[in-house]
């Protein structure tokens, strides 16, 4: 027994040994689903990828799936922190006060928050993407495709992102119907395909000719191929899964700011940033218009390119609140901090939201 | 509105059924005494099985049979360690419901974002038509079928079989039904993969009907429901099937309930499927006699023959 | 045909108690190491960072301790429930519950902070725990509703309320309206044992008293006396005058109190707020602990250890080797059926037969 744990000793500090020697430097992910999720922690890990493609021999990636929020996010961060990564990823929101707590103790290691707000040390960014500048555009199709006038959106959990989210489609939608309705149905998971697609077939019984979603999984998109309605994409690209069903879809691209952010890492010129990036710098990318008439797609692609110019934003007023309080003036734009704690709605949502 | 109510009760035939067909083979294996907890891992193996073999073949009938056999493969790990070498049935279910889990997410890795193949309802012209209840009777999927199929063969092999005694008497005394030469352990093998093949085909139905898709962990605590189900039908082939459509019920009801916008906590909603379960349950039970009647005493407890 | 067959000890044999769980754990070397050959990785270093590396720097006992303590205390109290025969498979609901009962007094009180505060927190968590285990115990033995499947519900009903709870009425003012209470203030947060070199709080401690003091009851008292009788024999326990519904009661509400304080050490304790999820499984894993432990609280004590160094090492292989996550859950699967298989040979011999020698066989 003593022998074999010797051989043991041995051959791991052999094995320390050799990573050691190489001087790559070492970007490390954490992610709260796994990767075979197809949805959230799946396009988090394609960035990853992306990372290592890129930069190939310079970079070496390490990763941890599945990791609960919480004191196992801690360990997680501390492990990768200890065991020589220089920037870590944690790209879920839960992690938010780990992350600050572990990189008090590791000042040299950079830390990437997302979705978080809280960068207490100067070794904390934070980065988001604006997915809500996608959903404008997909309100605008919606409105243009639908019979029924009524959308259904499956939505995971109440929280501002996911909100911003439902506000800027039924926004979108009005600037082309102003009677367009919108039921929402709220899962209460990230992911539950059989779940999410209960949901689509109830929302499709109860008249919504246009599905979306803001949870992970393809179920949706199969419903409402198999009724034969629309539907929007979320995340990846899911035309194979309705390739006369999807619209567009929303792609979280990551791989261009962790590319970015890791290179900064290897130069040396890494600072601290809070970025909320969207379709401007590529980071919020539409899946190609399908299965729409010609004028549908000359509208969402006029207003995708005006969002990438920086002319228009969804949060432009005059907007009234869902209690028909007014919240934007004509003319307005929202600032961030609203948006970012956003828990109401606009006007023309048919759901309470959740307090 | 005739159409959406026929959707409706679909959709909720849909929902029940994987429930139904994983609780009707827990239900012969805690028949015959042994309690096997690893339900959600066979479940989640059979599911990741029948896409891997549907999609590898393009058949999915091949997909499904793949499922039942490795569901019932599967099983027989959980079956040599508890009855040949007799270790805790609680414990040794939940291990093998961590290892499905992991298995399956390795099996499945090359396989996330491929959409899978479905299994094509079987119809039958003219009468698919019939208003309300026609697509439901005549138009749906074959693992419909095959699960209403089930409810009734399982209780015709309880009830009125001679093998079929013979298990029940397994269940409720293994030393009396050892002592009448009845080979126990025997019995016991048999019913543990005959549950792993219905959590395999529960499984199956996952990714060849219900949501065509692979996902890990895509069973989502779906095999536990399927355990509790058993429970609440004490036993009971009929009252599962009544048991697995309230379930499923409640739980698409309150998916209409939130599209209609009524304003109850989603919280509230998602948790009715659970509480209706319990206050039927309590309803029901309070029938002592007849509860305790159904209960395989034996439930659990290892049996090592005496030599 | 070859056939296992078991043959009963006429006692248990005090060698393999004490070997059983080393010779699981060879076994687990060698097919361990088979894995990691057939994944192409050196078996060596893949064991050693599994099994050694958590235990080679004192940040990660730290670490060890803070992932136990909540197994080893719930797995404690449930031994109580498992020896009396009543199926509490709802330790995470409680879990639940527990936490947010001991979590009322810095959420709705903030400005309570005294000596008092930290000390109220765990007794209620505690009463919160208890009550809530209280209603499958009431269920069973009033209304003879089956306890699995009832304790088993009330998990799923758990975590939706503490959905409901962070999200809305107890969600913290200036959380941007993300789910979460407010930060705990330090005097209603469970100090750190030894903070110059690690994490762990004192939940684990009070864990491992808490199994202690189970260990003590059952074995020395009269009423750990009752509940091993009722358990075997409900019938003898009838004629001994045991009243097997106060059982029922008493195993619950003991169990769910305790799964209640390590619910309450966990969010005062490792996390600092009540969050939407506070539990990555703990109830139950804590079942599989309380079975590998022998339904011994000082067993548990081990078994948590056990089961908690599995994940550590699994995330220490993860990093350093690149496997993935599911590899480390077969492992840990493969883990448990050989503590599980060889925990057999403590009370049987094992033979393997093959049926033609049948009969000659000794």
């Amino acid at each position: 027994m003593k022998k074999m744990i010797l051989a043991l000793a041995a051959s791991a500090v052999m094995g320390l040994g050799v990573s050691a020697a190489e001087a790559k430097t070492k970007a490390c992910f954490i992610y709260v689903g796994p990767i075979g999720d197809f949805g959230w922690s799946y396009q988090h890990d394609r960035g990853r990828l992306d990372v290592e493609e890129a930069l190939g021999d310079e970079v070496e990636t390490a990763y941890l799936e599945s990791v609960p929020e919480g004191p196992d996010a801690e360990r997680a961060l501390e492990r990768f922190a200890r065991s020589g990564c220089n920037i870590i990823f944690a790209t879920s929101f839960g992690y938010m006060d780990q992350v600050n707590q572990v990189a008090a103790d590791f000042p040299d290691v950079k830390f990437e928050h997302a979705t978080g707000y809280k960068r207490e040390h100067p070794n904390v960014s934070t980065y988001n993407s604006k997915f809500h500048e996608g959903r404008y555009v997909q309100g605008q199709i919606a409105a243009s495709v639908s019979d029924a006038g009524v959308a259904g959106y499956i939505a995971s959990f109440p929280i501002p992102e996911v909100v911003m989210g439902i506000n800027s489609f039924i926004l979108g939608a009005q600037s082309v119907n102003p009677d367009f309705e919108l039921k929402v149905v709220w899962v209460n998971t990230w992911f539950d395909p059989s779940k999410e697609g209960d949901a689509a077939k109830a929302l499709i019984d109860q008249g919504a000719d246009i599905i979306t979603q803001h949870t992970d999984s393809t179920a949706p998109m199969q419903v409402a191929a198999e009724r034969g309605v629309k539907a929007f994409g979320q995340a990846s690209d899911m035309i194979d899964f309705g390739k006369e069903t999807q619209l567009t879809s929303i792609i979280d691209d990551w791989g261009p700011y962790y590319i970015e952010r890791v290179k900064a890492v290897i130069e040396g010129d890494w600072e601290q940033v809070d970025v909320w990036d969207g379709m401007t710098e590529g980071h919020v990318v539409m899946a190609p218009y399908t299965n729409m008439p010609e004028d549908v797609k000359k509208l969402a692609m006029d207003t995708e390119a005006k969002i990438k110019a920086g002319e228009f934003d969804p949060f432009t007023g005059p907007i009234t609140k869902q209690d028909g309080t007014e919240w934007l003036k004509e003319g307005e734009v929202a600032d961030i901090g609203t948006l970012l704690g956003m828990n109401f709605y606009v006007k023309g949502v048919d759901d309470e939201l959740p307090q | 509105m005739m159409d959406m109510w026929q959707n409706i009760i679909l959709t909720i035939a849909t929902a029940a059924t994987p429930l139904l067909i994983a609780a009707l083979g827990e239900l012969v294996v805690e028949r015959s005494g042994v309690l096997n907890l690893g339900v959600e891992g066979m479940m989640i193996m059979g599911a990741v099985t029948g896409f891997a073999v549907a999609l590898a073949t393009g058949n999915p009938w091949l997909g499904m049979i793949g499922a039942i056999i490795i569901g019932s493969l599967f099983s027989l790990l959980f079956g040599f360690l508890v009855l040949s070498i007799a270790t805790n049935q609680v414990a040794t279910g939940l291990s093998l419901t961590l290892l499905g889990i992991g298995l399956s997410g390795m099996i499945g890795e090359e396989f996330v974002g491929e959409p899978g193949v479905k299994l094509s309802n079987i119809e039958i012209p003219g009468l698919v038509d019939i208003p309300l209840v026609g697509r439901l009777l005549f138009g749906q999927d074959p693992i419909f079928y095959i699960s209403i199929a089930l409810v009734f063969g399982v209780m015709w092999f309880l009830f009125k079989t001679r093998t079929g005694l013979t298990l029940r008497s397994v269940g409720d005394n293994h030393d009396s039904a050892h002592a009448l030469g009845i080979p126990v352990l025997r019995y016991r093998y048999f019913a543990v993969m005959f549950g792993g093949a219905c959590a395999g085909l529960a499984g199956a139905h996952l990714t060849l009907v219900y949501t065509p898709q692979w996902i890990e962990n895509m069973t989502s605590g779906r095999g536990w429901i399927a355990l509790a189900l058993v429970v609440f039908a004490s036993w009971r082939p009929l009252r599962l099937l009544a048991g697995a459509y309230l379930f499923g019920a409640v739980s698409i009801g309150q998916l209409h309930a939130q599209a209609l916008g009524l304003g109850i906590p989603s919280q509230f909603l998602s948790s009715l499927p659970y509480l209706a379960t319990i206050v039927v349950l309590v309803i029901i039970s309070t029938n002592r006699r007849l509860t305790l009647m159904n209960t395989p005493a034996c439930l659990g407890k290892p049996f090592v023959p005496a030599r | 045909m070859i056939r296992v067959e078991l043959v009963k000890r006429p006692q248990h044999s005090n060698f393999y108690m004490l070997m059983s769980p080393f010779i699981a754990f060879g076994l687990t070397l060698v097919f361990g190491a088979l894995i990691f050959l057939a994944l192409g990785k050196n078996p060596f270093t893949g064991l050693y960072f599994y099994f050694i590396d958590p235990l080679s720097q004192v940040w990660s006992l730290h670490e060890l301790a803070i992932k136990a303590g909540p197994l080893i205390m719930i797995a404690a109290g449930l031994c109580v429930c498992y020896r009396s025969n009543n199926w509490n498979i709802g330790a995470e609901g409680q879990f639940i519950v527990g936490a947010i009962f001991g979590s009322m007094i810095p959420i709705l009180m903030p400005g309570f902070q005294t000596v008092l505060t930290l000390p109220l927190m765990l007794i209620m968590a505690m009463v919160g725990g208890a009550i809530y285990a209280g209603i499958p115990a009431l269920l069973k033995a009033r209304y003879n509703a089956n306890e699995i499947l009832t304790s088993l519900m009330l998990v799923y009903v758990a975590q939706l309320l503490l959905d409901w709870l962070v999200r809305g009425v107890w969600r913290d003012p200036q959380g941007f309206a993300f789910p979460g209470s407010v930060r705990f203030p330090p005097a209603a947060t469970l100090p750190e044992m030894i903070p110059s070199q690690g994490d762990a709080h004192y939940g684990f401690l009070l864990a491992l008293v808490a199994a202690i003091a189970v260990w003590f009851f059952l074995a020395k008292t009269l009423k750990g006396f009752e509940v091993s009788v009722l358990g075997l024999s409900p019938r003898a326990g009838k004629f001994a005058g045991f009243s097997a519904s106060a059982m029922v009661f008493f195993s619950f509400m003991l169990s769910g109190a305790l799964a209640g304080l390590a619910g309450i050490s966990e969010v005062s304790g490792a996390i600092g707020q009540l969050r939407e999820v506070i539990s990555p499984g703990y109830g139950f894993a804590a079942i599989i602990v309380a079975f590998l432990g022998r339904l011994n609280p000082l067993g548990t004590i081990a078994a948590g250890l056990l089961l908690a160094l599995t994940y550590l090492g699994g995330e220490a292989a993860q990093i350093s080797l690149g496997i993935s996550d599911k590899v480390v859950r077969v492992f840990q699967g493969m883990l448990l059926f050989f503590v599980l298989g060889c925990d057999t040979l403590v009370h049987y011999k094992i033979r393997i037969v093959s049926r033609t020698a049948e009969g000659s066989a000794t």
